[in-house]
C-alpha cells in the first residue's frame, strides 16, 4: 500500500511537470504582449524596455522556461501583474470560495446521482427511470452558461425565491475568515445569518455546477447496479431468503459504488473547470472567475499559477479516489 | 402427492430474448421425499438450473414460469406471499453454486456471510450468530477463526465450496439443492467435497438435489436419478434401475459412454446436437436423435408414465399405443 501510494505520487510529480510545460509554452507562444496590455499601447518605449527587463521577458524562452520551473520548485507562482501580489496569495484568497462551491455541488451531486441512479436500476423501465434518463441527458447536453442563465431567469428574476449573483446580501455581515469557506466560517463563528444568505446564494451556482455531474453519476450508478445485479452473489443472497431491499442495500449498493467513486473523482475535476464559467455567471469571488479575469488583461504568472494549481487540485482528486477504491473494494488491497 | 418432500407439476417456464422465445421447461415433473437423494442429469442447457432455481422460487426477468406449481411440503410456491417465500428460502430450502468464489459477495468477509444465513434462519441478530458461525466453519473442516476473517478472493475454489456449504447447511434445511458442486474445482478437490457433503448430510438428515455431469458421482451419492432431455424429465427412477435397466432411449445413449457404476466418467452427448430451445421439435423432444422414432413422436409430447412399479419415463415405447418395443 505504501509503495503503491509513493508509486501514484511520483506519477502525479509528472503529470504536473507536464502541465507546467504545457501551459508554460501556450501562455508564452501565443502572440500577445502582456507588457503592451499592462502599460497601456502608448507608453515611452524606455518605459516598456525596463518593464520586460524587470518581468525578465527579455531572456530567452529557455532561461524564462528555467527560471518558472526554479521557482515552482521553491513554491513560487510569480508575481500577479495585476494585483502586484505573489500568485500564491492571491490563489490562497480565491480558491476556498472555489473549493466550497465544488465540495457543495459534488454532495449534492452524489446524493441526488446516486440515488436516481438506484431508483433507475430496482425499476427499471418505470417511470423513475425514464425521468432520471430525461434529466440526465439534458444534463449531459445542456451548456453550463445556458442552463445557468435559465435557473437565474427563472428563479431569480421572475420567482425571486433566490438571490442572483455574489456569495452574500449586500447588507449582510461576512463572518471572520477563518478557512475562506464562507459556510463553514459562519458555522465555526456562529453567525447564523451569514449561514442561511450564504446557503440561498450557493445553491443556484452549485445546481448549475453539479447537474452534468449528477447526469452521469446518475447513468453510471444505473448501469453499475443491474451490472452487479446479474451477479453470482447476488442470486445467492436471495437464495438465503433476504429480503429485496437488503439484497440491495446490504448486498448490491457496496459492490455498485466502486466504478462510481473513479467517475466521482473525475467529476470533481471536471467541476473545477466548470468552475471558470460558473463564477463567471454568478460573480462568484473564487479562483475560475479569477483566472478568467487573468485571461483577460493577459496577467500571464496568474493563468500559469492558476492553472497549474487546479491540475494538482486534480491529481489529488484523483489519488484520493484511488485510496477510496482501496477501502470499498478488498481485492484492490496490496 | 407423489412426494412428501416436493413435488412439481407440469412445470413450464420460458425466457424472453432478443433472439425469441426460449421454452426452457415444457411440463417439468419432479417429486422427492424427505431425506430422499435425487440426482438430476442431463446436457448442459436442458433445464436442471432452471428447474433448481423454479424450486427456490428465483424465476426473475427475462425468465416466467407461465404453467405448472411447485408444491413444497404440500403447499403451493404460487400461492405462497412473498414473506412466506423469504422464509422458506432462508429456513427450509438451501443452495450451493457452480462457482463458489463467485457466488460469494466479494466485499463482504466470510464470517459475516455465513452469520447472515444464521441470522436468517434463527431470527437472531447477526452479531449473536458468531459462536455459530465458527461451529459451522469448523464442521466444514476450514480453520474456523482465520477464514470468518476472509474475503471470497481470498479463499482457493475448495475452500469458498466449503464456506458455501457451511453457510447452505446452517439452517439445517429439509432440502439442499446441489447445482454442480464440483464441476468448477480440481478433481481431488472434487473427491473431498462430495465425501463432506456425504458425511453432513447423512448426520443433519437433510433431502438432497445433486445436480451433476458425472454419472459416477450421481451414482454413489444418490438414490433416485432423474434424467433431463431439453426441458422435460424424461425418464425417473431408482439409480439401479436408472443404471442396470434404462427405458428411455435418451438414457440408454448417456449411458453407453459409461461402462461400469462407480466408474468416474464425463457425460458425453449422442450424435445429433442439442435442440434450439426457441424452435424447439413438436412433440417428444427427442425425435430428431431418436434411433426409435415413429410417426406420432413428433406429433404430440409423450407423457411421463410409471412403465414398471417406481420406474417413470416419457416415451411411447412404453405406452399402451406404442407400436414396437425397442431392443
Ligand atoms: N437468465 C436466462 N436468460 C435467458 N435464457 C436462459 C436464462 N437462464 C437459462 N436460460 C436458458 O434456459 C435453458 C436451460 O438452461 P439451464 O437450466 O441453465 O441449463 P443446465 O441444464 O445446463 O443447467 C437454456 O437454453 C438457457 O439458454
Ligand atoms: S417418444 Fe419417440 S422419439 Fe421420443 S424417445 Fe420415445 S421413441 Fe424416441
Ligand atoms: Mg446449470
Amino acid at each position: 500500500m505504501g509503495r503503491y501510494v509513493l508509486r501514484r505520487l511520483l506519477l502525479m510529480v509528472l503529470v504536473l511537470f507536464g502541465v507546467s510545460v504545457i501551459v508554460f509554452f501556450i501562455v508564452h507562444v501565443i502572440p500577445a504582449d502582456p507588457v503592451g496590455a499592462l502599460l497601456g499601447g502608448n507608453a515611452p518605449p524606455q518605459l516598456v524596455d525596463q518593464m520586460k527587463h524587470q518581468l525578465g521577458l527579455d531572456k530567452p524562452i529557455w532561461a524564462q522556461f528555467g527560471d518558472y520551473m526554479l521557482g515552482i520548485l521553491h513554491g513560487n507562482l510569480g508575481i500577479s501583474l495585476k494585483s502586484n501580489r505573489p500568485v500564491t496569495q492571491d490563489i490562497a484568497e480565491y480558491f476556498p470560495a472555489t473549493l466550497e462551491l465544488a465540495i457543495f455541488s459534488i454532495i449534492i451531486s452524489v446524493a441526488l446521482g446516486v440515488v436516481l441512479g438506484i431508483l433507475s436500476a430496482v425499476y427499471r423501465n418505470s417511470w423513475v427511470d425514464h425521468f432520471s434518463r430525461i434529466f440526465s441527458i439534458l444534463g449531459v447536453s445542456m451548456p453550463v452558461f445556458w442552463t445557468g442563465l435559465i435557473l437565474l431567469l427563472i428563479f431569480y428574476y421572475i420567482l425571486g425565491w433566490l438571490p442572483g449573483t455574489g456569495q452574500l446580501s449586500l447588507f449582510t455581515i461576512p463572518p471572520h475568515r477563518i478557512t475562506g469557506m464562507l459556510l463553514l466560517d459562519s458555522i465555526l463563528t456562529g453567525n447564523w445569518e451569514a449561514f442561511r444568505d450564504g446557503l440561498a446564494h450557493i445553491i443556484l451556482p452549485a445546481a448549475v455546477l453539479g447537474y452534468s455531474a449528477t447526469a452521469s453519476i446518475a447513468r453510471i450508478t444505473r448501469a453499475s447496479m443491474l451490472d452487479v445485479l446479474r451477479q453470482d452473489f447476488i442470486r445467492t443472497a436471495k437464495a438465503k431468503g433476504l429480503s429485496g431491499r437488503v439484497v440491495i442495500y446490504r448486498h448490491a449498493l457496496k459492490n455498485a459504488l466502486i466504478p462510481v467513486v473513479t467517475l466521482i473523482g473525475l467529476t470533481f475535476g471536471s467541476l473545477l473547470e466548470g468552475a471558470v464559467l460558473t463564477e463567471t455567471i454568478f460573480g462568484w469571488p473564487g479562483l475560475g472567475r479569477y483566472i478568467v479575469n487573468a485571461l483577460l488583461v493577459l496577467d500571464y504568472p496568474a493563468i500559469m499559477g492558476g492553472t497549474l494549481f487546479i491540475a494538482l487540485m486534480y491529481s489529488l482528486a484523483n489519488l484520493i479516489v484511488d485510496l477510496t477504491y482501496a477501502v470499498l473494494d478488498p481485492r484492490m488491497r496490496i | 402427492m407423489r412426494g412428501d418432500l416436493l413435488d412439481v407439476r407440469e412445470l413450464k417456464v420460458v425466457f424472453y430474448t432478443y433472439r425469441g422465445i426460449i421454452k426452457a421447461l415444457n411440463g417439468v415433473e419432479l417429486w422427492m421425499n424427505h431425506e430422499e437423494r435425487l440426482g438430476l442429469i442431463g446436457e448442459t442447457g436442458c433445464g436442471k438450473s432452471v428447474t433448481s432455481l423454479s424450486i427456490m422460487g428465483l424465476i426473475e426477468q427475462p425468465g416466467e414460469i407461465i404453467s405448472g406449481d411447485v408444491y413444497f411440503e404440500g403447499k403451493s410456491m404460487q400461492k405462497m406471499s412473498m414473506e412466506e417465500l423469504h422464509d422458506m428460502r432462508g429456513k427450509k430450502i438451501s443452495m450451493i453454486f457452480q462457482e463458489p468464489v463467485s457466488a460469494l459477495n466479494p466485499v463482504m468477509r466470510i464470517g459475516f456471510q455465513v452469520a447472515e444465513s444464521i441470522s436468517r434462519a434463527k431470527d437472531i441478530k447477526i452479531k449473536e450468530a458468531y459462536p455459530e458461525v465458527l461451529k459451522m466453519l469448523e464442521l466444514v473442516g476450514l480453520d474456523s477463526k482465520r477464514t470468518a476473517s476472509l474475503y471470497p478472493h481470498e479463499l482457493s475454489g475448495g475452500m469458498a465450496q466449503r464456506a458455501m456449504i457451511a453457510m447452505a447447511l446452517s439452517s439445517n434445511p429439509k432440502l439442499l439443492i446441489a447445482d454442480e458442486p464440483t464441476s468448477a474445482l480440481d478433481v481431488t478437490i472434487q473427491a473431498q467435497i462430495m465425501e463432506l457433503l456425504d458425511e453432513l448430510v447423512r448426520e443433519m438428515g437433510n433431502a438432497v438435489i445433486l445436480i451433476t455431469h458425472d454419472m459416477g458421482v450421481a451414482a454413489e451419492f444418490c438414490d433416485k436419478i432423474a434424467v433431463m432431455y431439453a426441458g422435460n424429465v424424461v425418464e425417473r427412477a431408482s439409480t439401479v434401475d436408472i443404471f442396470e435397466e434404462p427405458l428411455h432411449p435418451y438414457t440408454k445413449g448417456l449411458l453407453k459412454a459409461v461402462p461400469k457404476i462407480g466408474q468416474s466418467k464425463e457425460l458425453v452427448g449422442i450424435t445429433g446436437t442439442v435442440p434450439d430451445l426457441v424452435n424447439p421439435p413438436t412433440g417428444c423432444r427427442f425425435h430428431p436423435r431418436c434411433p426409435y422414432a415413429m410417426n406420432k413422436c413428433s406429433q404430440k409430447m409423450p407423457p411421463l408414465i410409471e412403465a414398471k412399479p417406481g420406474h417413470h419415463v416419457a416415451c411411447y415405447l412404453y405406452t399402451q399405443e406404442g407400436e414396437h418395443n425397442a431392443n
